[in-house]
C-alpha cells in the first residue's frame, strides 16, 4: 500500500488480502474450532432429518416473505396517513402502531390464537362457513400476528421516511402537473422506500428472528423441526448449533440481497 | 429590439420561436390581447396577518422576458409561485396564453382551486426551474427528463428520450445522462432542472432564483444557459439577483417592494435611470 490516494470521501478503501497474518491466525483457530464442531459432536442424525429441516427452512422463509410483504403494504397505508391524512385516519394508525409496538409479539400471537381461536370455534356460523377449515389450522393466526406486528413497525419507519423527502422534490412535481397518485407513485413512494430500505433491512432480519414463536403455536417451521430433533435425539447443543448457522445463514443472504437494491440507486453521503 | 439574433432552434419549443419574427413582440403591454403568453391580475397574497402581496399585475407577451428583482421579502417569489398555483393567491386571477385558471373561495376569505385537472394541465405548459434544483433524487439525469413527458404528458418513451437527450447535449450534460443528481455540481443540477423544464415544451418559463443556491464560480455556467433561452425569445419570468445578467437578457424588469410593483420598465430605464426612491436605493445597494 505505498501509493497515497487522493482523500476523495466516498472511494471504498481498497480491500485488504486475505492472507495477512492476523488473518491467518484467525482463519486457523475458526477452522480448528469447525474441526473440533464436527469430529466430537455428535451428528449422526442429520441425514434422518435432512428433509424436515429442509421443510421447516421453506416453511419459516415462507413465513418472513408473506408477513413482509403483506405487512408493508399496509405499512405504507399506515405510514402515508400519519403524515398526510385527515386527524382521526391519522390518530386511528398512530394509535394502532403504538399498541402493536407496545405489547410483546408473544402476547399478540396468543391472545389471537388461544384467545380468538377459541372464541371462533364457539360459533356454529363459523365452524360452518369455507373458512373453518383455515381457521381451525395455526398458521393462520401465526402469519397474522406477524404480519400485524411487522405492518406497525415499519409503519412507523414509513411514516418517517415520507415525512423525510424532501418538499422540494415533492413541489417539482407537482409544478410539473403531476397528479396526486402519479406524484405518489412516482416521486414519494420510490423515495420514501429508497430512504427506509437501510431500516428495512434492519426489520426485515428482525422479522426472521420473529418467526419461531410460531412455533409456540404448532406450527411447524425450522425451529419447531429443531425442537422435534431435541426431543427425539436427546442432544442439546448439536441441534441448537445447526438452527443457529441456519439463522445466520438466511440474515446474511437477506442482508445480501437487500445490498443489492440499494445499490441500484446509488446515494452519497446522507 | 435586443435580441434580433434568430438561433437555429430545432425541436426546442417551436411554438414560442414560431412569433419571434413579430416585431412588436418584447414590449410589455402593447401587443394584442390575444397574444398575452401571461396574464396575471390584481393577485393578493396573505400568509395569515401577513399580507405579502398585495394586488401585483403583470402581463407578458410572446417572447418577453421578465425579470422580477426586488430585496428579500419583497413579496416575488411568492409572486412566481403563485402563478402555477404552488402557492394559492388569495385573491387575484392568473390568465396563461387566454385560459384563466378557475378559482373558488375557501370559505376563509382565500382562493382555491375549482378544477384541479385544469390546474394540472396549465401547469404542464409552465416550466418551473427552482432555486434549491428538486431534481429528484432516486432517478438518473435522463430519467428525471423524460419523467414528466413520459408518466404526465403520456409521451411515448424512445420520442421522450430523444427529445430529452437533445436537451441535454444542449446544456452539456449529454455525458452525465445517467448520473444519479446526487453526484452532480449544483451547476451541473441546475442545468439537468432547466433541461427537465424544457422537455415539456412549455409555454412560458419560470425561474425562481436559478442562481441563488450556486457557489459564485459556477452561476456562470447556469446563466449562459438561460441567456441562451432568452436569445431564441422563449417567453420567460426570472426572479433574481444577478442584477447584471438581468440587464442583459430581460425585456422588461419589474421592481417589487413592500408587495407592490414599485416601478417597472425597460431594463436601461430601470437601471440607469430609476425613478422611485426605493429603486434608487435598491439600485445603488446592489452596486
Amino acid at each position: 500500500m505505498s501509493e497515497v490516494q487522493a482523500p476523495a470521501a466516498y472511494v471504498a478503501p481498497k480491500a485488504r488480502s486475505l492472507f495477512e497474518p492476523h488473518r491467518i491466525v484467525l482463519m486457523l483457530i475458526f477452522a480448528g474450532l469447525i474441526f473440533c464442531v464436527a469430529w466430537f459432536m455428535r451428528w449422526d442424525w442429520l441425514p434422518r432429518y435432512q428433509g424436515r429441516l429442509v421443510y421447516g427452512v421453506g416453511q419459516t422463509l415462507l413465513m418472513l416473505f408473506s408477513t413482509a410483504i403483506v405487512g408493508f403494504l399496509f405499512a405504507v397505508p399506515l405510514g402515508l396517513v400519519q403524515v398526510t391524512g385527515p386527524k382521526p385516519l391519522a390518530l386511528l394508525a398512530r394509535g394502532f402502531c403504538t399498541l402493536i409496538r407496545g405489547t410483546p409479539l408473544l402476547l399478540q400471537l396468543w391472545l389471537l390464537y388461544y384467545g380468538l381461536g377459541s372464541l371462533f370455534a364457539q360459533f356454529p356460523e363459523i365452524r360452518s362457513s369455507f373458512l373453518w377449515p383455515y381457521l381451525r389450522q395455526a398458521w393462520p393466526y401465526g402469519f397474522t400476528a406477524l404480519m400485524i406486528s411487522f405492518a406497525a413497525y415499519e409503519g412507523e419507519v414509513m411514516r418517517g421516511a415520507f415525512a423525510g423527502v424532501p418538499k422540494g422534490e415533492l413541489e417539482a412535481g407537482r409544478a410539473f402537473g403531476m397528479s396526486r397518485f402519479t406524484l405518489f407513485r412516482r416521486i414519494w413512494l420510490p423515495r420514501a422506500i429508497h430512504r427506509a430500505l437501510p431500516t428495512l433491512t434492519g426489520e426485515t432480519v428482525l422479522q426472521l428472528k420473529s418467526t419461531p414463536l410460531v412455533a409456540t403455536v404448532t406450527v411447524v417451521d425450522v425451529y419447531a423441526i429443531i425442537s422435534r430433533v431435541r426431543q427425539e435425539t436427546f442432544l442439546t447443543y448439536e441441534p441448537l448449533l445447526l438452527l443457529a448457522l441456519i439463522y445466520l445463514c438466511l440474515t446474511g443472504m437477506l442482508v445480501y440481497a437487500f445490498r443489492l437494491l440499494e445499490k441500484r440507486i446509488p446515494t452519497r453521503g446522507v | 429590439m435586443r435580441f434580433q439574433h434568430r438561433m437555429p432552434t430545432k425541436l426546442l419549443g417551436e411554438k414560442s420561436v414560431q412569433k419571434t419574427g413579430d416585431a412588436s413582440a418584447g414590449g410589455v403591454g402593447n401587443m394584442a390581447e390575444s397574444a398575452q403568453a401571461i396574464e396575471i391580475r390584481d393577485l393578493h397574497k396573505r400568509f395569515g396577518p401577513l399580507e405579502v402581496l398585495k394586488g401585483v399585475s403583470l402581463s407578458a407577451g410572446q417572447g418577453d422576458v421578465i425579470a422580477l428583482i426586488g430585496g428579500s421579502g419583497s413579496g416575488k417569489s411568492t409572486f412566481l409561485r403563485c402563478i402555477n398555483m404552488l402557492e394559492l393567491p388569495t385573491a387575484g386571477q392568473v390568465t396563461i396564453h387566454g385560459e384563466t385558471i378557475q378559482m373558488k373561495s375557501d370559505g376563509q376569505g382565500g382562493l382555491m382551486p375549482a378544477n384541479r385537472k385544469q390546474i394540472q394541465r396549465i401547469r404542464t405548459k409552465l416550466g418551473m426551474v427552482f432555486q434549491s434544483f428538486n431534481l429528484w433524487q432516486h432517478m438518473t439525469v435522463l430519467q428525471n427528463v423524460i419523467e414528466v413527458p413520459v408518466h404526465v404528458l403520456g409521451q411515448p418513451r424512445e420520442q421522450a428520450v430523444e427529445v430529452a437527450e437533445a436537451l441535454l447535449r444542449r446544456v452539456g450534460l449529454y455525458e452525465k445522462r445517467d448520473a444519479y443528481p446526487s453526484f452532480m455540481s449544483g451547476g451541473q443540477q441546475q442545468r439537468a432542472a432547466i433541461a427537465r423544464a424544457l422537455a415539456i415544451q412549455p409555454l412560458v418559463m419560470l425561474f425562481d432564483e436559478p442562481t441563488s443556491a450556486l457557489d459564485p464560480e459556477l452561476v456562470g455556467e447556469v446563466l449562459s444557459v438561460i441567456a441562451d433561452l432568452a436569445q431564441e425569445k422563449r417567453t420567460m419570468i426570472l426572479v433574481t439577483h444577478e442584477m447584471k445578467f438581468a440587464r442583459q437578457v430581460a425585456s422588461h424588469v419589474v421592481f417589487l417592494h413592500g408587495g407592490v410593483i414599485e416601478e417597472q420598465g425597460p431594463p436601461e430605464a430601470i437601471f440607469e435611470n430609476p425613478q422611485s426612491e426605493r429603486l434608487k436605493k435598491f439600485i445603488s445597494s446592489i452596486h
